[in-house]
């Protein structure tokens, strides 16, 4: 199925929990309610049509500073031109915080039977970063959910491991969020540089 | 019966001098994309054993330099300062890359800003990453620092541990 098609296929299958969707450049994304995740998760495996058996990538945004420096279009700086093809419909590239939430999970999926991509963002609120977990059913969500907690904060309701995964014991704060700076080092031996 | 102590002496501090920088047993402490070049330089173009350096030792009790190729992470550096701990004098060691320089172009949360703040360095081999050629020069700076260090008696890689690195860092097994 093409992007408009799965699109239309999963908004009938579960109108309640999609928010909105858009398909740019080919690539369909949906924005989902947080409560509905689980049970669209479990519709496009199990759906014969949409057979989304690999999840590709689960990570999350953090859009507390969106648009607060101007963002550039595609490469105006390095002198590529970015005309694109009249025929792809040309929404704003840079659609900015769904439902103009603080944080969102970005899930991607591939059917490997039947080749089409989808990928869905569940946003969350910034007090609220809680979201289900959908290691059960694909089961390489289990690192990329601790992942999602090592670097945003993000709790994974249900998750059968939950630690960290990349970061020391000793180091303090999700490191990917805005609000920690980028260069903040917290070493375990020699000086702070 | 030597007649002249100090010139039999000198004489052979620069025959250990001479032998020690011509079989180097390196320990390639790889972590990142310099390792590739490591092993550009190591394998038959470019070809580290001429120098005597071909036998890479993967036991830091058997190894006299310590390559240290590619970024360090500050939850890798106590165990960077582990092997360099364990390893018996004489010891030196190579900084390969900018990122084990100066950290590179990583200024961020996770990457120490040059391994001169927790070993003491004696090459550094700056690129992103060096080529084969840079290499072998360093590894050339690297044996004329041993024949001299030989000859003049001083102690390779004198410490110059900070003191804030005598703190208890490491749990007690």
């Amino acid at each position: 199925m093409d992007a408009g098609a799965l699109i239309a296929f999963v908004t009938k299958r579960v109108p309640e929990a999609v928010a909105s969707s858009h398909a740019w450049r080919g690539d369909a994304t949906l924005v989902l309610r947080r409560e509905h995740l689980i049970e669209t998760a479990r519709v496009l495996r199990d759906d014969a049509a949409l057979a989304m058996n690999l999840l590709v990538d689960l990570t999350a945004v953090d859009y507390s500073t969106h648009g607060e420096s101007p963002v550039p279009a595609f490469f105006s700086s390095s002198g590529v031109s970015t005309r694109t093809d009249s025929s792809i419909p040309d929404e704003n590239p840079w659609p900015g915080p769904p439902l103009g939430a603080h944080f969102a999970v970005v899930y991607h999926f591939f059917s490997t039977t039947l080749t089409h991509r989808l990928r869905l963002v569940v946003p969350l609120a910034a007090a609220d970063e809680e979201v289900d977990t959908v290691s059960a059913i694909w089961p390489a969500a289990n690192w990329l959910e601790r992942e999602a907690w090592d670097m945003f904060g993000i709790r994974f309701n249900g998750h059968p491991d939950p630690r960290r995964i990349l970061m020391y014991e000793e180091f303090e704060g999700p490191p990917l969020r805005k609000d920690y700076p980028v260069n903040a080092r917290q070493p375990l031996i020699g000086p702070e540089n | 019966m030597p007649e002249n102590p100090s010139f039999l002496t000198s004489r052979i501090n620069e025959a250990l001098g001479w032998a020690r920088k011509y079989s180097i047993f390196q320990y390639p402490f790889v972590t990142a994309c310099c390792g590739m070049e490591y092993m550009a330089a190591a394998c038959s173009h470019y070809d580290i054993d001429r120098f005597g350096a071909g036998f890479p030792r993967f036991s830091p009790r058997q190894a006299d330099v310590l390559f240290v190729v590619g970024t360090i992470s500050h939850k890798m550096a106590p165990v960077l300062r582990k092997i360099y701990d364990q390893m018996a004098e004489p010891k030196w060691v190579i900084a390969f890359g900018v990122c084990t320089c100066t950290g590179g172009f990583y200024n961020n949360y996770a990457t120490v800003m040059g391994i001169d703040t927790i070993l003491p360095v004696d090459v550094y081999i700056p690129g992103c990453p060096p080529r084969p050629e840079i290499v072998l020069d360093g590894l050339m700076k690297l044996q004329d620092r041993i024949a001299e260090q030989h000859t003049s008696g001083e102690r390779p890689a004198p410490e110059t541990r900070p003191d804030d690195l005598e703190k208890e860092w490491m749990p007690a097994l």
